[in-house]
């Protein structure tokens, strides 16, 4: 099994500490290495992780977690996979790009439109509830024409295809 | 390497078959659940793999063949039993003292620090300890045996979720650290659902399924679509366990990726503790699957011909 052992017996920088935790969620029904996957994407569109960070230990994670250490190695290959983080020997995995994000201004710009779309969905009698089931099948069925897509924005991916 | 290799293992105590014809492999790097209902074969599994029960047929090794019970076989192998016995008058140092004498390898200082940074008094007596405590103290005699291969046979049944959570990333750690492999039964599912990466359904004293969970939760599917139809698909389609109303059918199929889905059908994936069930509520199942044969010619990259002989 490759694990990054024998970190633990080098000093440890404070700079080597990870600026982010894992949690996990026993009820989403999210594979536990996806849920750590999805946590490492969510905290770099936010901001918590840049490129250079490290990410916490796989002693760390299974130390906190209790999860199998093959887990959390899984979702670190992932995430090299797509080429967000990258593993370097002896030391750990670290983050080597960050998620494309929409420059500042057009956010405010979107967000003010769905903030009209909100008014309106109001105005005719929609829930939250109703809010929230409408704009997630329409975003299924957005994802879906464009192609393949749909896990991105569903991040659950509670339904999808055998294929 | 497989850990625990049996091949046509039977156990019978009396004129009670408490296992019969088990056949399987469980490769090593893995946390491998043996999973079912009580009296399903679990324990016997489990120490006729520890040499503390002889097989009244077929045979098993650990550890890339070493015959059960052997010294060889001994050396790598730590069992942690039910409920975890200890003796009860005696001090968490007499414990170490007692195992050290007990077996050829034992790494007394490794002991010491772990009972250190779990805050167990080396003075107070194993009975005097709480359940999480009396646990934790068996998983170090194990582990300061340094085993290649940690068995635990219902290890977290009489445990609080605070001394479970903590019991369970020991052992995790132990895995990450030093490359243990583990094998563990339960029949709480929930609590295997984090942890176990390779899954052994037993049922009525045979191995049901067997496979790496990822290969298993891939290869099932829940599909829901119309009643009426249900019939023509199961049919076609590979059935573990169907569930129906009137109008509305739950089929759990195994699939592989090129089947498609039935028109008007909607395919869920399927979790664990689900795809478990849905194999312990059809005991039989497995009779009608390709599975567990292909997870075990699959286990065994340098199979020999002995071996190719598949029960039933």
């Amino acid at each position: 099994m490759d694990i990054d052992k024998g970190i633990s017996e080098e000093p440890r920088r404070a700079a080597g500490v990870s600026p982010i935790d894992f949690r996990l969620d026993p009820a989403s029904g999210v594979p536990t290495y996806l849920q750590l996957v999805h946590q490492v994407e969510h905290a770099l569109r936010l901001g918590y992780l840049q490129p250079g960070d490290q990410l916490p230990k796989v002693r760390d994670v299974v130390a906190a977690l209790a999860i199998n250490p093959n887990t959390v190695l899984k979702a670190y290959k992932d995430l090299e996979g797509k080429g967000l983080a990258a593993g370097r020997p002896g030391q750990g995995t670290f983050i080597q790009a960050t998620l494309s994000q929409v420059a500042l201004p057009e956010l405010g710009g979107l967000r003010r439109s769905l903030f009209g779309w909100l008014a309106d969905a109001d105005t005719a009698g929609l829930d939250e509830d109703g809010v929230v089931a409408l704009f997630t099948s329409v975003l299924r069925d957005f994802y879906k024409r464009r192609g393949g897509q749909a896990d991105r924005g569903v991040a659950s991916g509670e339904t999808e295809g055998v294929a | 390497m497989n850990v625990i290799e049996a091949s046509g293992l039977g156990r019978r105590y009396g004129s009670t078959w408490a296992l019969r014809d088990c056949t399987v492999a469980i490769p090593a790097g893995h946390v491998a659940a043996l999973v079912g209902p009580n009296g399903a074969g679990k324990t016997t599994l489990l120490n006729l793999a520890a040499g503390l029960a002889a097989p009244s047929a077929g045979d098993v090794t650990v550890l890339g063949g070493r015959p059960a019970g052997s010294p060889m076989a001994l050396d790598g192998i730590a069992f942690v039993a039910q409920d975890t016995p200890m003796y009860k008058n005696l001090s968490a140092r007499d414990m170490l003292h007692l195992t050290r004498n007990l077996n050829r390898r034992f790494d007394q200082q490794y002991a010491e620090s772990r009972l250190g940074e779990l805050g167990i008094p080396l003075k107070r007596k194993a009975g005097k300890l709480s359940g999480g405590q009396q646990a934790q103290l068996a998983l170090t005699l194990a582990l300061a045996r340094r085993p290649r291969l940690l068995v635990l046979d219902e290890p977290m049944a009489m445990l609080d979720p605070v001394a479970r959570h903590d019991f369970m990333a020991s052992v995790m750690m132990a895995m990450a650290a030093d490359g243990v492999s583990v094998v563990l039964s339960s029949h709480v599912l929930a609590e295997l659902e984090r942890v176990a990466d390779y899954l052994i359904l037993m049922s009525r004293g045979r191995v049901q399924l067997a496979g790496e969970v990822d290969d298993l939760l891939a290869s099932h599917h829940l599909l829901t679509g119309p009643a009426a139809e249900a019939d023509r698909y199961a049919e076609r389609l590979n059935v573990v366990h169907a569930r129906r109303g009137e109008a509305q059918a739950h089929l759990l199929v195994r699939t592989t990726a090129d089947d498609p889905v039935p028109p008007g059908w909607e395919a869920h994936p399927v979790g664990l503790e689900e795809l478990a069930l849905a194999y312990l509520r059809e005991p039989a199942a497995a009779a009608a699957l390709p599975g567990p044969d292909r997870a075990w010619r699959r286990a065994l990259p340098s199979e020999t011909g002995r071996q190719t002989e598949v029960s039933k």
